[in-house]
């Protein structure tokens, strides 16, 4: 029996004899089961649910109304870019002249589709600062995996396959050291220094012959700029190593400078990020390539190619690193990015860094200005970009009230938390990205919130949430009982 | 527009907080001048709402649907009916709004929604653990060798060259930077035959590179029903894992591979409540035994209780993923798939038992009647004799390729022009041998969508080539 | 926290508990306090052989992943069964009911190498 507040799955709204579709008569003849597929390959037992469709739709309804999402809430998580997705991408999305193009069909059928892939590729390369894109990877790790391949075979091409090494900060997300041996490769980690850069002194000690690549983050995990980036590259690029931008965060910069000016020989957009499109409870996204023109030959194929008049797919590109998808990327993603490009424009763009700048270091400064006393720390100095890292290091000291307790208390003010416990190097740490898609007085809101939460009965804070769907969830429980399905 | 809340009045209010004339001067405290791009980005003006779905509606128009022509092309994206709740439940905001439930107090909706999509799968194929998902079949696939190998310690890849080529071809890419060795066997009648299967395993342990992974796919690319006892039993036979590649609409019918031997099971969900958008995204299933839990890659989501002993649901082993382990993760992948494996639950929910096995063998039989069909016709044969589902190869008059474009501009798609997959050298000597010819393969896909009188119309198309018609 | 005067400690926190020349291993209180609530470990056969400083295992809480290095030298002859299932005992009672493994040393001298508990007192108060 079920407890008040919870929602049976769906297995138990099952009874026999239910069905939720309905379903034609079949109008060819038919053939007896056994003489079309062996006896014994034919399924006796099917043990999937029986629900009928008001039940089902009631249902995801109601689960729907335990879940929390940008239309509902302010979403700070930093590092995700939590933007308002615009609804007229849905829309466009929505039609059969997209969603109902099968991925086979004869080009000739699909200029449209195509022409769109197209100029998305042009449009990345022109903000990224690049000279040639792939849209195939379907979300960012698969895009810095595609680029970290790309540049494997860069350096197998040029007969200095003995570099096995990959550097990468030790601020960074960690699809970064995860992807890098994926590839095979061995991490080492760089130090940041006080100012929250990667240090430099320690860079120049790590970077030998035996390195294949840098991958940095600008700015970087911290909501910090590397301002030695041009520097750090040009290091990299004389000892013989590529360097790779992971661009989750290019919200802070879009229009304003571009990774392949700082000096960046190969990238990954986030279109789930930067460009708006939704994040889907944790997917599908996009994560696009984009590389300087000595890295071009090792793209994915196919490759788009306009043959007389015609856009067609085109395998002949003989030191492509092969395939990361098995057909062209998530198209349906990329189709929203694209319209979210074309609303905005050069100058809509560039507004939303702005913004996004705004927003960050407004929200920065009523937390700090607020908290400092109540043992929030800001560990590197202001400006951020458009995210920035809190300690809550001084306040657990003080009161006992972890950064978990903290983001779980602010689901009771309305808010989802903050991105807790990264990046690793800050103790306590609280990532906020606000995004240029709120208002002041939303801000305004969430300090206050946090603020109040700083001065609250630590018992109150320990204990949340209190007004959610469910309290305090035991984690500790689901890794020692595994219970993973019904 | 952009979405910017804030008017030049509230930026002022909060300049003048921060003590700074603009967000320019912001930036400029922190990106060296000679880095800051001059001027605008090249990139079109700007597009009211009005203007942007103007312009797309003119893209649009030069698409032609699939889905609204005769369309029987399948190999590896189907033409499935999706019932309208379903858009209707993943068009709500609060769930494709949302994000990973990082905070599990704050997605419990998700959670218990793919905790649900979960153990659905774990139904349909048989599998003890399933995941939250991975970007397709092809990728799962890839996953699930490496899972292999992990858990075997060696490193050799036994691929049936009945899979998907383009998904042997992102194993391959996938498994670069691992040091695998990718044999294939070939699959000349259009099925992986166990004892050139078991032959190519004594090779294979003999020489340098024992096997970690057996994969086929289920029904196989070219339509046909591959034998998953048989396969597994060799397999296992070699000290190897058996991995199963399937199509999950076929699973209403087909006993699961779970039941034959299968230790690792993927597939390609899109044909589960998801259109065919042009390839992506879509959804990729695994699901493995119980041993290899803490091997899966991705999310799983586990069912446990909250402070109050309610149920609840949060992410869990998370010890396995990249924000945690880092570089000995058993996978780099963060986002996945989540809304697409939402319609699959909301998919298989409705159709449940009875609406998947009706679904099923509607599939089934009208895929059988036009392959009757067309065999019947002069010129035409059917390529392989194994049984199949819903997709066949057909044998043709004249090359696969002047079929498709011609009867393509009468509305007609009427499959995959094997040529495309096979001519080239390798591969397909790799995989047919010389036993078929590949510019006269043409794979064909019947759904429940098609009608009689549609496959009739395919037919009577097809009818028109014959052997002599140059 | 404590730190048994008996027990010698090694810098990745496991200690050792010296009997002839065998040792016994385990994690600290420090160790099992900073990971909080053990969910998994994961241990080696017995008769594995280990260098000193060689990774012998894992041990995972909901949030993090810790390996278990060896402080000393020498062949496993003992596997604690009761931890794989239980795991919590590690936090209950690490010195004694959450003993990892035993290691017949090769060079009982190199115990001496390790911290006295009033060192790694010093050592944990640093960090």
């Amino acid at each position: 029996m079920l407890q008040p507040g919870t929602e049976p799955t769906i297995a138990e709204l099952s009874a026999e004899g239910r069905v939720g579709v309905s379903l034609p008569r079949c109008d060819v003849p038919e053939a007896p089961l056994e003489e079309l597929i062996p006896k014994e390959q034919i399924r006796t037992d099917l043990p999937l649910p029986e629900v009928s469709e008001p039940d089902v739709v009631r249902h995801f309804t109601r689960l729907s109304q335990r879940n929390v999402g940008i239309d509902t809430h302010f979403y700070p998580l930093g590092s995700c870019t939590m933007k308002y997705n615009p609804k007229v991408n849905e829309e466009i999305a929505s039609w059969r002249a997209f969603s109902g193009l099968h991925p086979y069909q004869p080009e000739e059928t699909v200029q449209g589709a195509l022409r769109i892939l197209q100029s998305l590729e042009r449009f990345l390369c022109e903000i990224g600062g690049m000279d040639a894109a792939s849209l195939q990877p379907a979300a960012g790790a698969l895009g810095e995996f595609t680029g970290l391949l790309i540049i494997r075979a860069y350096h197998a091409d040029r007969g200095e396959s003995h570099r096995n090494l990959v550097l990468v900060p030790d601020s960074s997300h960690g699809t970064n050291p995860a992807t890098a041996a994926r590839c095979g490769y061995q991490v080492v980690k760089v130090a940041s220094d006080e100012r929250g850069r990667v240090d430099f002194g320690d860079l120049e000690r790590h970077l030998s012959d035996h390195v294949a690549a840098l991958m940095m983050t600008n700015p970087n995990t911290l909501g910090v700029f590397e301002d030695q980036i041009q520097e750090v590259c040009e290091l990299a690029h004389s000892r013989g190593v590529q360097v790779y931008c992971d661009g989750a965060n290019m919200n802070a910069v879009l229009g304003i400078c571009r990774p392949g000016d700082m000096g960046f020989d190969v990238m990954h957009f986030n279109l789930h990020k930067t460009f708006s499109t939704p994040h889907g409870g944790g997917g599908p996204g996009s994560g696009p390539v984009a590389v300087k023109s000595h890295l071009e030959p090792y793209l994915p194929v196919p490759r788009l190619r306009e043959e007389g008049g015609i856009l067609r797919w085109n395998y002949d590109y003989p030191k492509s690193i092969g395939r990361v998808h098995p057909f062209y990327g998530n198209f349906a993603v990329a189709l929203r990015a694209y319209c979210y490009i074309r609303q905005l424009g050069p100058e809509g763009l560039r507004s939303v860094s702005e913004d996004a700048v705004l927003n960050a270091n407004y929200l920065l400064k009523l937390l700090v200005d607020g908290g400092a006393d109540k043992g929030l720390e800001l560990p590197y100095p202001a400006p951020c970009m458009h995210e920035f890292v809190l300690s809550a290091a001084e306040h657990k000291k003080a009161t006992g009230v972890r950064t978990a307790d903290i983001a779980k208390r602010l689901l009771d003010y309305g808010f989802h938390p903050p991105t807790v416990y990264f990046p690793l190097i800050v103790e306590e740490a609280l990532m906020i990205e606000p995004t240029e898609t709120v208002s002041k007085e939303t801000l305004d809101a969430f300090a206050q919130a946090l603020l109040a939460i700083l001065n609250e009965d630590p018992g109150v804070v320990k204990n949340s949430p209190h007004t959610a769907p469910v309290s305090r969830v035991d984690e500790v429980k689901a890794a020692r009982e595994l219970n993973l399905r019904w | 527009m952009a979405y910017l809340p804030n008017t030049p009045h509230l930026r002022a209010e909060m300049l003048s907080a921060l003590g700074v004339e603009s967000a320019e001067e912001l930036i400029d405290r922190q990106v060296p001048g000679k880095l800051k791009f001059q001027g605008l980005l090249n990139l079109p003006a700007p597009l009211s709402e009005m203007e942007l779905l103007e312009e797309l509606e003119r893209d649009a128009a030069c698409n032609q649907p699939a889905g609204e022509m005769l369309n029987f092309l399948g190999a590896g994206v189907y033409d499935h009916f999706v019932p309208s709740a379903v858009q209707r439940i993943i068009s709500r905001s609060e769930f494709y709004t949302s994000y990973t439930a990082y905070q599990p107090e704050a997605s419990q909706g998700m959670l218990q929604a793919t905790y649900e999509y979960q153990s659905l799968i774990c139904a349909l194929t048989g599998m003890d653990v399933a995941n939250a998902s991975n970007y397709d079949g092809a990728t799962s696939l890839a996953e699930a060798a490496i899972l292999c190998v992990s858990a075997t310690g060696r490193r050799g890849i036994v691929l049936s060259g009945a899979v998907h080529p383009a998904y042997r071809k992102v194993v391959e890419t996938y498994t670069k930077g691992l040091g695998s060795n990718i044999r294939t066997v070939p699959t000349p009648d259009g099925v992986t035959d166990p004892n050139t299967l078991g032959e190519l395993l004594a090779e294979a342990r003999s020489g340098e590179e024992p096997p970690a992974a057996v994969v086929i796919q289920h029904p196989n690319y070219f339509g046909c029903l591959e034998d998953v006892s048989a396969v597994a039993a060799k397999a296992h036979d070699a000290g190897a894992l058996c991995v199963v590649c399937v199509n999950p609409i076929s699973l209403g019918i087909l006993v699961p591979p779970g039941s034959c031997g299968a230790d690792v099971v993927v597939g390609e969900g899109q044909p589960l409540g998801s259109p065919m958008n042009y390839g992506g995204p879509l959804l990729g299933i695994f699901a493995c035994r119980e041993e290899h839990v803490r091997r899966m890659p991705g999310r799983i989501i586990g069912a446990t209780t909250d402070a109050h002993g309610r149920r609840a649901y949060c992410m869990t082993l998370q010890t396995r993923e990249q924000h945690i382990r880092r570089e000995r993760a058993t996978s780099n992948i963060c986002t996945n798939e989540a809304l697409v494996a939402l319609a699959a639950a909301v998919c298989l929910s409705l159709m449940g038992k009875h609406g998947l096995r009706r679904v099923a063998e509607l599939c089934l039989q009208k895929a059988h009647y036009a392959a009757r069909r067309i065999s019947e016709l002069r010129g035409y044969k059917l390529a392989f004799s194994a049984p199949f589902f819903n997709e066949f190869t057909v044998e043709t008059p004249v090359p696969a390729s002047r079929i498709v474009s011609e009867l393509s501009q009468e509305g007609i798609l009427p499959g995959r022009d094997l040529s495309l997959d096979f001519a080239l050298e390798k591969n397909g000597q790799e995989v047919l041998k010389d036993a078929r010819r590949p510019n006269f393969l043409l794979l064909v896909c019947v759904t429940e969508r098609r009608t009689k009188a549609q496959i009739d119309r395919l037919v009577e198309a097809l009818s028109r080539y014959q052997p002599d018609s140059g | 926290m404590e730190f048994p005067e008996d027990l010698r400690y090694s810098k990745d926190h496991e200690w050792v508990r010296v009997d002839g020349d065998r040792a016994t291993i385990g994690i600290s209180d420090y160790a099992q306090d900073n990971l909080q609530d053990v969910v998994f470990i994961d241990l080696p056969e017995v008769g594995r052989q280990l260098q000193q400083g060689d990774i012998f295992g894992s041990i995972e809480s909901v949030k993090a992943v810790s390996d278990l290095i060896s402080p000393v030298s020498g062949e496993v002859i003992a596997v604690n069964e009761e931890l794989p299932d239980a795991p919590e005992i590690v936090n209950q009672d690490p010195y004694v009911g959450g003993w990892m493994i035993v290691v017949q040393m090769d060079d009982p001298s190199e115990v001496e190498e390790l911290m006295t508990a009033e060192q790694y007192r010093e050592y944990v108060e640093e960090l």
